[in-house]
């Protein structure tokens, strides 16, 4: 056990190249999908909130409930869907990176959109009648309420991060854990865990401790500063 | 305007960040081998794998998963080649048509893990005799149970055992559903029986109190075989690539590499291609 | 300059009257204020007026040589989470003028309610009073048409009051069309040339500000002004 934990720190003080290419992997994909997310759940998110039209409930029951859909479920669906034999297959992007990042963006846009259709509604029935009284198209107005609101919109992108990169099921899946190429840190922290090698899945396990305590201190930090800066987030 | 122009290039930018390099990086020639938990558990991939980039330029990526689950990642199109343990499913699968040839590459053995105080006296056994004894007694046995090549083995002993699972299967028999190593992990916690490939034994670092209590007998045989899926079912398989790795791994260089990975001088695998 | 024309206005909000076929014609000019007990309709009459609230049946009518472009402060003034001096320059989006102008035009708003020095501070950082005057200074930024005031001054120490108010008279007297909401009587009379008064969604009397408030006609009208301010306040105003 002591052996385990110096080699882990070793692997840590010497930025072990196995730990840095599998941690940047991790990065990478979960950014590129908290991104693309970004861009398209907090427009769809800002719409539902404000728009009326047939069948808002029903969207907005389902942008609830895919929020929390298990993980592996979501790998499952974007699995067939790129698969050679899927819809998509011609693409040839499983058990890629793209992959990943298609199967993360799917997990975080409910969840970005659900957060964003809360807050802007929020912001929207505050503001929305003294933005309409001053004669603001309905394409400013909805930019003015995502600005207003922007300090909660950064702590809900940094929410979807945290979620996407300790998530494993949809990487795993649809990633194939390749080594070199599709191994995150969870996936990587699974596989040296069955092979009982723990130096590595404890080196990574820490290391994404230490992001996800980042990114909470980060919102937490963002909230403060809004607060002080704003007055309240 | 303003505001929503800086919002939509702070998302694009979030993107780009994470995207970014894919699109720079030109990727090298890659194919993809969908193959089993044992051969990339036991390290041998991270050795033989380099060799064959040096050799030849083209990048291997390996998805491990139990040999069905790779047979089947093979027929829907995902993969180009698959290296497996199953002898009868590897057959099934060349007679569907997904692959034209087989090749054997290289064997290991399966061996009967169990505690080192063998409550149930299985050691050095003939390894049906030890199996109807295991099942007797109904001593903790912990099984793969995910259709791999080690799991229908196992299941084969048992049937050759003259065992009816289904009928004395009860708590002592655990079935995990997970790779060769989840599975000697849950073993050597709970002081279980098990069937295990030699090569993910002798890598594995949790061994607790196990030990091989029977080895060496010749229906512990474990080869493996490898197959290039059939451009005809699937025009995206990568046949030059995947072509040249098949040839490799037959070849001599491929041959001696796989020969050359050991473990505290242990060799792992030994090759049996046919040439 | 916009003549407002209210016929038969209902409006419910679940079920619940708070219009009641209102009708009343306010004039195109001057400050005509609306007053009532709490429930009475007043601001959503506003609303109305504004466009924000569709009524249910009837009609609102606003006549003017052009679509009027109007001025909106709430009781509670809404800011966006910018500087001052952004939120004022957000209400002259819609204007066509150029940035520099928006800027300009900004600055002397700031200026006209003491807020210069406030201009990069964040709005909503601001004191309860300096954001009403910052809702106030928005309102004048705009040259609006139509100015619709709902309790302006309510949160506003005497000095900031009479600050506001003098904004009040100037926008009117540059021939915009003023309708404010006040419970505060004395400003009323300060500041409006005609008073409507409401009981239950209702407009049961208008005319002349001094005529309504001294000798109200309708029962509702002389229950409010009684309950409102004490008759030696009119012996002394009269």
């Amino acid at each position: 056990m002591l052996d385990t934990f110096n080699e882990t720190i070793f692997r840590l003080a010497t930025l072990d190249r196995d730990v840095v290419s599998i941690a940047a992997l991790s990065l990478r994909v979960s950014l590129a999908a908290v991104g693309v997310g970004l861009l398209l759940g907090v427009p769809l998110g800002a719409l539902v909130a404000v728009a009326r039209f047939p069948g808002r409930g029903a969207v907005v029951a389902l942008l609830n409930a895919f929020m929390g859909l298990p993980p592996v479920v979501v790998g499952l669906f974007v699995y067939l869907l790129l698969s050679r034999s899927g819809p998509l297959g011609a693409a040839g992007l499983l058990f890629t990176p793209s992959a990943m990042i298609v199967a993360q963006t799917a997990l975080a846009t409910p969840l970005i959109a659900a957060l964003t259709r809360q807050i802007v509604a929020d912001a929207e029935a505050n503001l929305g009648p003294q933005l309409r009284s001053l004669g603001l198209s309905a394409v400013r107005r909805s930019a003015v309420v995502i600005y207003d609101v922007r300090f909660s919109l950064v702590t809900v992108a940094l929410a979807a991060f945290g979620r996407l990169v300790s998530e494993i099921g949809a990487v795993l899946v649809v990633g194939g854990n390749i080594d070199g190429y599709t191994r995150t840190m969870t996936t990587a922290i699974s596989l040296e865990t069955q092979k009982g090698d723990l130096s590595l899945a404890l080196a990574l396990g820490l290391v994404l401790i230490a992001l996800v305590v980042a990114i909470n201190a980060a919102a937490l930090g963002l909230r403060g500063y809004a607060a002080r800066a704003y007055g309240s987030a | 305007m303003d505001i929503l122009r800086r919002g939509v290039l702070t998302f694009g930018l979030i993107a780009a960040l994470g995207f970014g390099p894919q699109l720079v990086l030109a990727e090298p020639a890659s194919i993809i081998v969908a193959s089993t938990t044992s051969t990339e558990q036991s390290g041998l991939f991270k050795h033989i794998l380099p060799l064959f980039k040096d050799k030849t330029g083209i990048e291997v990526k390996v998805v491990a998963l139990g040999t069905g689950q790779a047979l089947d990642v093979a027929r829907r199109g995902d993969a180009d080649v698959v290296l497996v343990h199953d002898r009868p499913a590897e057959e099934k699968f060349l007679a569907e048509g997904f692959a034209k040839a087989r090749h054997d590459v290289m064997y290991n053995d399966f061996v009967l893990i169990g505690p080192k105080d063998d409550p149930a006296g299985v050691k050095g056994l003939d390894v049906l005799e030890a199996f109807r004894k295991l099942a007797a007694a109904e001593a903790p046995f912990v099984s793969r149970g995910d259709r791999s090549g080690t799991h229908n083995a196992e299941l084969r002993l048992w049937k050759n055992a003259d065992v009816d699972l289904a009928a004395v299967r009860g708590e002592w028999y655990r079935d995990v559903g997970q790779g060769m190593g989840p599975a000697l992990n849950t073993a050597s916690a709970s002081n279980a029986y098990l069937l295990a490939d030699r090569g993910t034994w002798l890598s594995s670092k949790n061994r607790g109190d196990l030990t091989i209590l029977v080895e060496g007998d010749k229906r512990l045989f474990n080869q493996y075989g490898v197959m290039l899926v059939n451009p005809e079912k699937h025009p995206t398989v990568k046949v030059k690539e995947g072509q040249a790795f098949v040839d490799w791994l037959i070849s001599k260089d491929g041959q001696d590499a796989i020969a050359a990975y050991k473990i505290g001088g242990e060799q792992l695998f030994f090759p049996n291609a046919a040439n | 300059m916009a003549a407002i024309t209210l016929d038969k206005v209902e409006v419910a909000f679940n079920g619940k009257t708070v219009l009641d076929r209102l009708t009343t014609e306010l004039p195109p000019t001057g400050v005509t204020a609306l007053i009532g007990p709490n429930g009475a309709g007043k601001s959503v009459t506003l609303r109305v007026i504004d466009g924000l609230v569709a009524p249910n049946s009837g009609s609102v009518r606003i006549s003017g040589q052009r679509p009027p472009r109007r001025a909106f402060v709430f009781q509670r003034p809404v800011l966006v989470r910018a500087s001052a001096a952004a939120n004022v320059e957000l209400a002259l989006t819609p204007l066509r003028i150029t940035r520099a102008e928006r800027k300009a035009r900004a600055r002397a708003a700031l200026d006209r309610l003491g807020l210069s020095a406030r201009a990069d501070h964040p709005a909503t950082l601001l004191s309860g009073g300096e954001q009403q005057r910052l809702a106030l200074a928005r309102a004048w930024a705009i040259e609006p048409d139509l100015v619709l005031l709902d309790e302006p001054t309510a949160n506003l120490d005497p000095a900031a009051t009479e600050l506001a108010e003098g904004l009040v008279d100037e926008i009117s007297r540059r021939g915009a069309k003023v309708v404010l909401v006040s419970h505060n009587l004395g400003q009323v009379v300060r500041l409006a040339d005609d008073v409507v008064v409401l009981s239950r969604g209702r407009a049961v009397e208008h005319g002349p500000t001094r005529a309504v408030l001294t000798s109200p006609r309708s029962a509702e009208a002389q229950a409010y002004i009684k309950g409102e301010l004490p008759w030696t306040f009119f012996a002394a105003a009269s």
